[in-house]
């Protein structure tokens, strides 16, 4: 028996039997088990050396770079889209100058679903979850006087990723931009959109082949671009477990690189650029373990199946959001709160880009002035607190490390259960993910209306009476002015480039050949985000999803 | 002398059926997944729609089906569009007395135009599972007695 | 509206009035037994197929392209879709119906879910009642759809004319799982997902397993026919498979004998039923509760206790 056990039993155990702990059970907020109290005991075997090494070196628990902080703030990127491509510009000027580092675009439902705003099935949807992109001239607009050379961008897109990295890339061509000078990220995770986010347009397969054509094409035209930002955010928020997201999310990341692979690419020349995507939820510990494991995983998995010479490739940078699921419509401003020391975890856990949640988007996208207080977050978190004064400040801690050894534990036992089946797209395709993240969700709702699982103002802490508090309302006239937009483009277009281009771009798609290329054309003949898509699904077929509840 | 009819499944009420459905382009199915197992879980039949189903599907689900109440979840703002062109719908079909009801991002402000185009209820975040059914169980043998 | 209105505003295509008639027959309720009479002399004339198989086979998706297939022949299609209910609540999610949602707004396409609703029995009977109205309301092909797990999915399958099995590679030893029953009653054996590997050894187990199960009545060798449902590869040749089923179960007399024995099955427990049902009335709850409880505590055999009952 070891000197935790020894006091468990002689000084902890008769104390809770005098007074009883305040719960009867005890679990992180993914129902694993957490002791009073962790000790050296909880570490034997650890060795500092081999498990948490320096910041910015193998296998990168600290910190994917040797600086961190003190060289440079991680990224403050906060996602922005709604309306109008007018709308949101104003909105990305107005973050720029509230000091923002980087842009992040939230697209419309109807263009994210590959469709364009005049589609039936657009109808009421248009501009109201992000902004409506159809064609090169929107992106235009929604760039307009924000110099691309000099800021980078996220786009968060996946069934139609290509077709609207190719529509920006084109913007930078018109604009005499060299492509080699653009970086940014396109989130372009087609599995997670199987597994969680319901985002498809072809299936699987095919899905991946695109993937595979932007990993080949940014390698070679674009090498400051990320193609991938392997996600776990929509996973978690799905209802998986912290490792449910964890190992769902790394495992994906092996199979793209395995795709690459397969399909001619060197590990060194595409890994590199891959970047990650993780949720951060309301426990504290647990999250900040999590992205700790997450790097150490990645590092040894990538170097035991590949051996790459290019140290770059072991290397996860991660982006963070916090958790959307954990912001309640009842007394919204708790909601400060919650993301507030999220993002503390986020920045105690070593993210290279953060987005923060705004209090009001349970109701609907975020007002000027709550997106300004998220950002503030960010920035007293930097500037006042001193956590980024000094790199990966909780390493050491017997708890946090011991939780970090049981990420990487739990990851093992799913990889093999994964890597029996035959990888991420055989477990996607038999619902083994899906089912596990149902499971979860169900089990975590029952959880909180049983009272087990404490929402503050929601099951406990109610006030009866709420003000209203403002919310952002989009204007239905947008969706009449794209309509109108559309219209004027198609009247306007050269017809003979656009019908080329888009069979260029079946040719392509039909024989496996590069598609980048041709997605950049059809964005320069102007042909539309739906008149890509319809190519796309003619030739791959359109993804029907099982189900499984 | 007649033979009386023999039931197949004597004894046996016949249980609640309801139509949970995911509308339109929004794919966030996590609530939709917990609604449909929780109805399951208090004895009720689900036939659960899948995402992206247009306003047509949903209704010719419930109307095959012969469901007793519609329940769509909607995230993306898109339910003062949805909604209304579901009841229109059900209401030409002849499913007038079949519940609708609702759940997801709904603001406050927009229950009273939802509730006017013939929604019959509307969840809103933060609503318990328990709330639902309970609704559920009380609302349907009062359409079915009608 | 009079039944008779109800009954020709479906069969005319109205998808509200079928599916109300189908309830009431599905739960028994009070004019079941009329609707049953009614449509009974028109029943007989669809082709009713059953598709069952072990889960994850991709049953859905390939009953969705027959569904196709047999669309552009012009015929009305239902499909009968049964999933198991949940054995503690009574409840269920049916599902199936969403591999076949291109097909929702299709007029000449019917689509039924129903639940297991526990082990007490009677799913056979309420399906077969479900599928013999479609029938009888005008629908030339019925598709019954079931997860051939259970021994009332298998019974479930006797109202078909003929049964698919659907398997899928990978299956290995889970194969040897399908329960024998299931087996004896399949026409056609199909081995779906067949672009995967191990479909061929899927089909050799599969013709391993009818060379040692028992001959079957008549001279009907069950083919395999390989499909991928996803892209509808075999489809054609499954439709064609189930067609020569047919006729040959009409040329050699086996449907006539299957017909037969339905029918035997269903006066002979209806008999049995109303049997029951008038002694029971005649000897009266009392003194059968009597007599059970005699029986229970061992004062009278139960064969003595019924003869006092019928004697008496």
């Amino acid at each position: 028996m070891n000197d935790k056990q020894r006091w468990l039993e002689s000084t902890y155990g008769p104390a809770i039997a005098r007074h009883p702990e305040r719960k009867e059970r005890f679990t992180t907020l993914s129902g694993d088990p957490i002791e009073p109290v962790y000790s050296a005991d909880d570490l034997a075997g650890f060795d500092p050396a081999r498990d948490l090494g320096a910041p910015g070196a193998f296998p990168y628990t600290r910190g994917p770079q040797a600086t961190m902080y003190r060289g440079r703030l991680w990224t403050m990127r906060q996602f922005a889209g709604f309306g109008s491509a007018e709308d949101t510009n104003a909105r990305f000027r107005y973050l720029l100058d509230q000091g923002v580092h980087g842009l992040s675009t939230a697209f419309d439902l109807p263009t994210l679903m590959g469709r364009d705003a005049d589609d039936p099935l657009a109808a009421g949807e248009v501009g109201r979850e992000g902004v409506a992109v159809s064609s090169i001239e929107d992106m235009a607009r929604l760039f307009d006087r924000i110099p691309l050379d000099r800021v980078t961008t996220s786009l968060t897109i996946n069934g139609p990723a290509s077709i609207l990295w190719a529509m920006y890339l084109a913007v930078a061509e018109e604009r005499g931009i060299p492509l080699a000078s653009l970086g940014g990220t396109i989130q372009n995770d087609c599995l997670k959109e199987y597994i969680a986010q319901r985002e498809w347009i072809v299936p699987v397969r095919p899905a991946m082949g695109l993937v595979v054509d932007t990993f080949r094409f940014a390698a070679r035209e674009v090498p400051r671009w990320n193609p991938i930002s392997v996600s776990g955010y929509h996973i978690r928020e799905a209802g998986a477990t912290a490792l449910q997201e964890l190992a769902f999310t790394l495992l994906d990341g092996l199979e793209y690189v395995r795709w690459g692979v397969d399909a001619g690419l060197v590990v060194d020349d595409f890994v590199p650029r891959f970047s990650f995507f993780f949720d951060v939820h309301n426990d504290f510990l647990e999250e900040v373990a999590k992205l700790r494991a997450a790097r150490r995983i990645w590092a040894r998995e990538v170097e035991q199946r590949w051996h790459p010479r290019n140290e770059r490739a072991k290397i996860l940078r991660a982006h963070a959001q916090t958790a959307g699921v954990s912001l309640m419509a009842q007394q919204p401003y708790n909601n400060v709160v919650r993301v507030a020391l999220q993002a503390l975890a986020a920045v105690l856990g070593g993210v290279q880009s953060l987005h923060t949640n705004s209090l009001d988007e349970t109701y609907a996208l975020p007002t000027e002035g709550s997106v300004t207080l998220a950002l503030r977050t960010q920035q007293i978190i930097a500037h006042e607190t001193g956590v980024a004064d000094t790199i990966d400040p909780l390493a050491g801690s017997y708890a946090i490390e011991h939780l970090t050894n049981r990420f990487e534990e739990g990851f093992a036992r799913i990889r093999d259960e994964v890597d029996a089946m035959g990888g991420m797209v055989e477990a996607v395709e038999r619902g083994f993910p899906q089912r596990a993240i149902a499971e979860s969700s169900f089990q975590f709702q029952q959880e909180v209306e049983r009272g087990e699982r404490i929402i503050v103002g929601v099951n406990r802490y109610r006030v009866d009476e709420e003000p209203p508090i403002p919310t952002l309302r989009i204007d239905p006239a947008v969706e009449r002015r794209q309509v109108a937009r559309l219209r004027d483009l198609r009247a306007r277009r050269d017809e003979g480039r656009w019908r080329a281009a888009l069979d260029r771009l079946r040719d392509a798609a039909r024989t496996g050949a590069e598609r980048m290329p041709a997605f950049v054309e059809c964005a320069h003949a102007r042909a539309t985000v739906g008149e890509q898509v319809a190519v796309l699904k003619e030739v791959h077929g359109v993804y029907i999803d099982p189900a499984y509840v | 002398m007649a033979v009386e009819h023999e039931p197949a499944r004597a004894g046996l009420k016949r249980p609640i059926r309801v139509v949970v459905a995911k509308a339109g382009l929004d794919g966030h199915d996590r609530g939709a997944k917990v609604v449909a197992r929780a109805l399951r879980d208090a004895g009720m039949e689900v036939i659960y729609t899948g995402v992206h189903q247009t306003p047509e599907q949903v209704v010719a689900t419930a109307l095959q089906e012969d469901a007793d109440a519609i329940g769509v979840s909607l995230l993306s703002g898109a339910h003062n569009h949805l909604f209304p062109r579901i009841a229109a719908l059900m209401r030409e079909k002849g499913l007038g007395d079949v519940l609708l009801f609702g759940g997801g991002i709904i603001p406050e402000a927009d229950v009273p135009g939802l509730t006017a185009a013939g929604v019959a209820r509307i969840f809103p975040p933060g609503s318990s599972l328990d709330e639902i059914v309970t609704y559920l169980r009380a609302a349907v043998p009062a359409t079915r007695a009608r | 509206m009079t039944l008779e209105a109800r009954l020709a505003a479906a069969r005319a295509g109205d998808a509200r009035a079928t599916a109300r008639l189908l309830t009431i027959v599905e739960n028994d309720e009070p004019e079941a037994a009329a609707i049953l009479r009614a449509t009974y002399p028109q029943a007989g004339r669809a082709l009713v197929v059953g598709v069952t198989g072990p889960p994850g086979g991709g049953k859905s998706t390939l009953v969705s392209r027959l569904v196709t297939a047999y669309r552009t022949r012009q015929a009305r299609v239902a499909v009968v879709a049964v999933d198991p209910s949940s054995p503690f609540t009574g409840g269920a999610i049916l599902g199936d119906r969403i591999r076949m949602r291109d097909q929702f707004l299709d007029e000449g396409v019917f689509i039924r879910s129903m639940a297991s609703r526990g082990a007490s029995g009677g799913l056979a009977r309420a399906s077969g009642r479900v599928v013999g109205v479609l029938d009888a309301l005008g629908h030339e092909v019925v598709l019954v759809e079931t997860v051939g797990v259970g021994q009332e999915e298998v019974e479930v399958m006797r109202v078909a004319g003929t049964v698919c099995l659907v398997t899928v590679p990978g299956l290995g030893d889970d194969i040897q799982a399908i329960k024998a029953g299931v087996l004896e009653i399949a026409d056609v054996l199909v081995v779906n997902k067949a672009d995967k590997p191990g479909a061929d050894e899927a089909a050799r187990d599969l013709q391993m397993m009818l060379t040692l199960a028992r001959p079957r009545a008549g001279a009907w060798r069950p083919p395999i026919v390989r499909t991928t449902a996803t892209s509808g590869e075999g489809v054609a040749e499954l439709v064609e498979a189930v067609a020569a089923h047919a006729a040959w179960s009409a040329e050699s007399g086996d449907g006539l004998r299957r017909r037969r024995e339905a029918a035997r099955v269903e006066v002979e427990t209806l008999l049995r039923e109303a049997l029951l049902r008038r002694l029971e009335g005649r000897v009266g709850r009392e003194r059968l509760g009597d007599a059970v409880a005699r029986v229970a505590e061992r004062q009278i055999d139960p064969f003595a206790a019924v003869e006092e009952l019928l004697g008496g």
